[in-house]
């Protein structure tokens, strides 16, 4: 079935099974291979995008429930002011060990400081534990957040 | 600008060095650049056999008339920096300004390049020296041209980022400028450079961003997964649920006809084909193979997944079908009840020493099975044609995995092309190779570029795990409160009459040679589970028992954890605790001196002193290990709620790799992800078995830490007089002791068997 969706402001029009997740869509048929798999049942959080702003897991976002949804991936959340100081902000802090997981730590991250511009230590708990770094860079990721925070409360 | 390997055979090459094995060659490139190729063994010319490719560190670079210094980066990136941090020494030594410096991944050069390996924390240590020497070579053919240029001593020339400076007339020259003349200077002999006085170093120890970091923050680094080659296909494999199953039987036909498949076809299984005979283990020892099972191609992978729904298999499970935990739990107990089978070390009389002893101190410790889920499941796209196949892997192994391609499929290892893929984590998994072969199988069999993708589920039931086991231990005090005895049984996991590679605790692992009535046994559970090694192989079980059983007997003695185990580290055995035992080829063994050094500081830069004042459910525990060359110990500060709930507060580490940090933004990061990884073991991670299967399947039952749990980490390195070592694995091991101790502390309750069940710790 032909289905047209939004990705960072581009129409796509894709043809594929009802089913499939949206990951997929974006990683085989459009070749956007920023947003990762990881575990397929939204536990890890390796393939966020942005769904109208907001973070979803697109391993389980059926192709035929995008609709309307704006989406935005690691691809194009430069494009946004609190995007690019957030991929900034990673630099900076040298967050990333083997940088798999990053793309949804980054759009995750984008979301909370968009909603929350100087998030609590709980906020950023609430917000960034659903998704694993396995090599265990969390402490920098949080380091990156705040400094963003900081950047705008100046 | 790539780099061809093939270009040191160049027929302007000039070459150095008096053996086959140790060399240096030079040779113009087209445009007058220099391309430089050094090849060393790192055992040492005497120590090396005949046959030593493998043991060799070699670095291919090409200086540009632009000053553009291009290194090859021999070892697989898997998130630990070696990408950046060996191309870092050998740009030290070389005398170029790390802006200057360009870093391409190798592709596997089947031995040129050596194994071109990462794991076991290894690339540091065989790399160190050789990547200095020939760096030192290449800046003395620069200044050789610098001063045949102007015609003055070589001696009165000095060489710093990429510039030759005749100080006496005010003279420099840039590298660019020389590379082409350099070329055609005598080629130095690698063992009479001279290195850099270390105090002058300007590219080591300073913080380095690896390239590809901005590509993945901006989402555009390739990964494995992400490689697309012309015409390629989408697999999924789908494996039996026990180990070493056949297909009985599988409706092909139904999955066949789902949408966009293109081939369903079953697979004989082929395992274990780079296990050695007993004793002679080759490579790891890793029983990498293809398993039995049943490929489903598709033109795109979830096509591949959703029709893998469809599949029905009936296996032949074989012979271990009945094999469970609870099973090898009640074998373990069964076993303790009669004598060891072996012996791995005895000192003194045990047993006599106990019977004397004023205080007997007994217990029973356990660690389950672990996976590596690596973030990146296991894939691979494989493209055969004609004979030969060309391998896009993320693989930490590329020569195992060249090896098990050609015996499955019957080529010559010649014919194969292997390109490393950065990475997306390894911590020992990808050593093994076996997502290699299943993909070179199927594109052969289909005689089309495929990529084989693993789901998650796929991942933690078909893992080289880190095996289980169970000590049972008894120690002994006098009076005054020091160990004078030590008895441990040890029941581990064997395939025959061998046990499994890495479970066994090694004859040197401390407190062995501090403790003078000494003795580890052991004894054999029989299995057919694969097995491998995980970040800190051994040493990340083994460090959970000694140094948990250590803090028992220091409460029991009424002594302070670290006082006692800093009394027992200052009186070794005879000849023990000197460096002169156990390490690895790569390095000394146990220095105890170098252990007190890094428990001094991380008591003295903690709150250790004042832990008596901490809030009632909150406790400090201390605990330390050598791994890997390294020497760590760390203290955790850990919160215990009336629910049982774990807060990890804080952590203080301090870890002693040698005199210098090469790159300290990658050390730190590797200091913190170690013990996060550590502590996520002892938490939250066990593979069980049931009727031959893994329980667990995915993230939602096989759990790691969380942002949300993460203590903030003060970290310490103590810099000795020793050569640098690696990092991936040394402070794994006592994370896990460290923060067991810390539960201790805050609730009297002992952990002796992981991970750690919070029912356990309610108040």
């Amino acid at each position: 079935m032909s289905y047209t969706i939004s990705v960072n402001g581009t129409a796509h029009t894709v043809d594929a099974e009802a089913d499939t997740p949206l990951l997929w869509v974006l990683r085989d048929i459009l070749g956007m291979t920023g947003t990762k798999f990881g575990c397929g049942v939204a536990q890890c959080g390796a393939c966020t995008v942005h769904a109208n702003g907001t973070p979803v897991r697109s391993c389980v976002l059926p192709l035929q429930s995008v609709g309307d949804l704006q989406i935005t991936t690691i691809e194009g959340i430069g494009d946004t002011d609190i995007g690019k100081k957030v991929q900034q902000a990673w630099l900076t802090h040298d967050v990333p060990q083997c940088g798999y997981c990053q793309g949804g730590q980054i759009l995750a991250a984008t979301a909370l400081l968009a909603g929350i511009p100087n998030p609590t230590d709980a906020d950023i708990d609430h917000a960034m534990s659903g998704n694993i770094c396995r090599c265990g860079c969390y402490t920098r990721i949080r380091a990156a957040i705040k400094t963003v925070a900081a950047a705008q409360q100046a | 600008m790539a780099i061809k390997v093939s270009d040191r055979d160049a027929p302007a090459a000039r070459r150095s060095g008096v053996s086959r094995r140790e060399f240096l060659l030079a040779s113009g490139t087209v445009g007058g650049g220099l391309l430089f190729t050094a090849s060393i063994p790192f055992f040492g010319r005497s120590a090396i056999a005949a046959e030593a490719s493998e043991h060799q560190v070699t670095i291919y670079a090409r200086i540009a008339p632009s000053g553009k210094v291009t290194i090859l980066a021999p070892n697989p990136e898997i998130g630990q920096g070696v990408k950046t941090s060996l191309p870092m020494v050998f740009a030290e030594e070389l005398g170029v300004a790390w802006s200057d410096v360009v870093i391409e991944m190798a592709d596997y050069q089947g031995g040129k390049m050596g194994n071109q390996q990462s794991g076991g924390s290894f690339s540091t240590p065989s790399s160190w020296l050789p990547l200095r020497k020939a760096g030192a070579a290449g800046r003395q053919m620069l200044i050789a041209a610098a001063a045949a240029t102007w015609k003055v001593p070589a001696t009165q020339c000095t060489a710093a980022d990429g510039i030759v400076t005749h100080a006496a007339s005010g003279r420099t020259l840039k590298y660019g400028a020389l590379a082409a003349k350099a070329a055609s200077m005598p080629v130095p002999d690698l063992d009479k450079v001279t290195l850099k006085d270390e105090s002058t170093f300007t590219i080591i120890g300073k913080s380095v961003i690896d390239p590809d970091k901005a590509r993945i923050v901006a989402g555009t680094q390739q990964f494995g997964i992400d490689v697309k080659v012309p015409g390629m296909r989408y697999a999924v494999f789908q494996k039996g649920p026990v180990f070493d199953a056949e297909v009985s039987s599988a409706n092909i036909d139904d999955v066949k006809a789902m949408p966009g498949v293109s081939h369903v076809f079953v697979v004989k299984g082929a395992p274990r084909l780079l296990e050695g005979p007993p004793g002679k283990v080759q490579g790891l020892g890793i029983d990498d193979g293809i398993r039995g099972g049943v490929a489903i191609v598709a033109d795109t992978w979830w096509r591949a997944q959703r029709a893998r729904q469809k599949l029905t298999v009936q296996w032949d499970e074989g012979t271990h079908a009945n094999d469970s935990t609870a099973g090898f739990d009640a074998q373990a107990q069964a076993l303790f009840q009669r004598p060891p089978e072996g012996t791995i070390r005895v000192d003194g009389d045990p047993d006599g020493a106990l019977k004397r002893a004023a205080k007997v101190v007994r217990a029973s410790y356990a660690y389950p099975f672990i996976s590596h889920v690596p973030m990146e499941p296991q894939n691979c796209v494989a493209s055969f044609k004609d004979g030969k196949v060309e391998i896009w892997a993320p693989t930490q192994n590329p020569a195992s995995g060249r090896a098990g391609v050609a015996k499955t499929l019957g080529i010559n290892p010649d014919d194969i092309t292997i390109h490393m893929i950065r990475c997306g984590g390894g911590f020992g998994r990808r050593l093994a190779n076996d997502y290699m072969i299943e993909a070179a199988a199927i594109s052969k069999e289909i005689g089309e570029p495929v990529k084989v993708l693993w789901a998650r589920e796929d991942e933690i039931q078909h893992d080289f795990y880190r095996p289980g086991g169970y000590h049972n231990l008894a120690a002994g005090l006098d009076a005054q409160g020091r160990v004078v005895a030590w008895d441990n049984h040890f029941v581990g996991f064997a395939r025959t009459e061998y046990f499994a590679r890495l479970a066994v605790p090694g004859a040197d692992a401390f407190p062995a040679g501090f403790v003078p009535n000494y003795a580890l046994k052991t004894s054999r559970i029989a299995f057919n589970i694969p097995i491998g090694p995980l970040r800190a192989p051994g040493d990340n079980a083994h460090a959970f028992v000694f140094q948990s059983f250590l803090d028992e007997l220091a409460h029991a003695a009424g002594k302070d954890p670290i006082e006692f185990q800093l009394e027992l580290l200052n009186n070794p055995l005879p000849g023990e605790g000197q460096g002169k035992k156990g390490g690895n080829p790569f390095g000394p063994g146990f220095f105890a001196a170098r252990m007190i050094a890094v428990i001094e500081r991380v008591r003295d830069m903690s709150p250790w002193a004042s832990r008596g004042s901490l809030p009632s459910g909150t406790g400090l525990g201390f605990a330390c290990y050598w791994s890997h060359l390294g020497y760590a110990a760390q203290i955790h500060q850990a919160s215990v709620a009336a629910n049982g709930a774990i807060r990890p507060e804080r952590i203080w580490a301090a870890v002693d790799v040698g005199r210098h940090i090469v790159n300290p933004t990658n050390a730190e990061h590797q200091v913190q992800g170690a013990i996060i990884d550590g502590m996520s073991a002892a938490l939250g991670q066990q593979i069980t078995f049931d009727k031959g299967r893994v329980v667990q399947s995915n993230y939602q039952n096989y759990q790691l830490l969380r942002n949300n749990n993460i203590p903030q980490m003060e970290i310490a390195f103590v810099k000795s007089d020793y050569s640098p070592t690696g990092l991936g694995e040394p402070t794994y091991p006592s994370a896990l002791p460290a923060l067991c101790n810390a539960l201790y502390a805050a609730t009297g309750r002992r952990i002796r068997k992981l991970p750690v069940r919070v029912p356990e710790l309610r108040a």
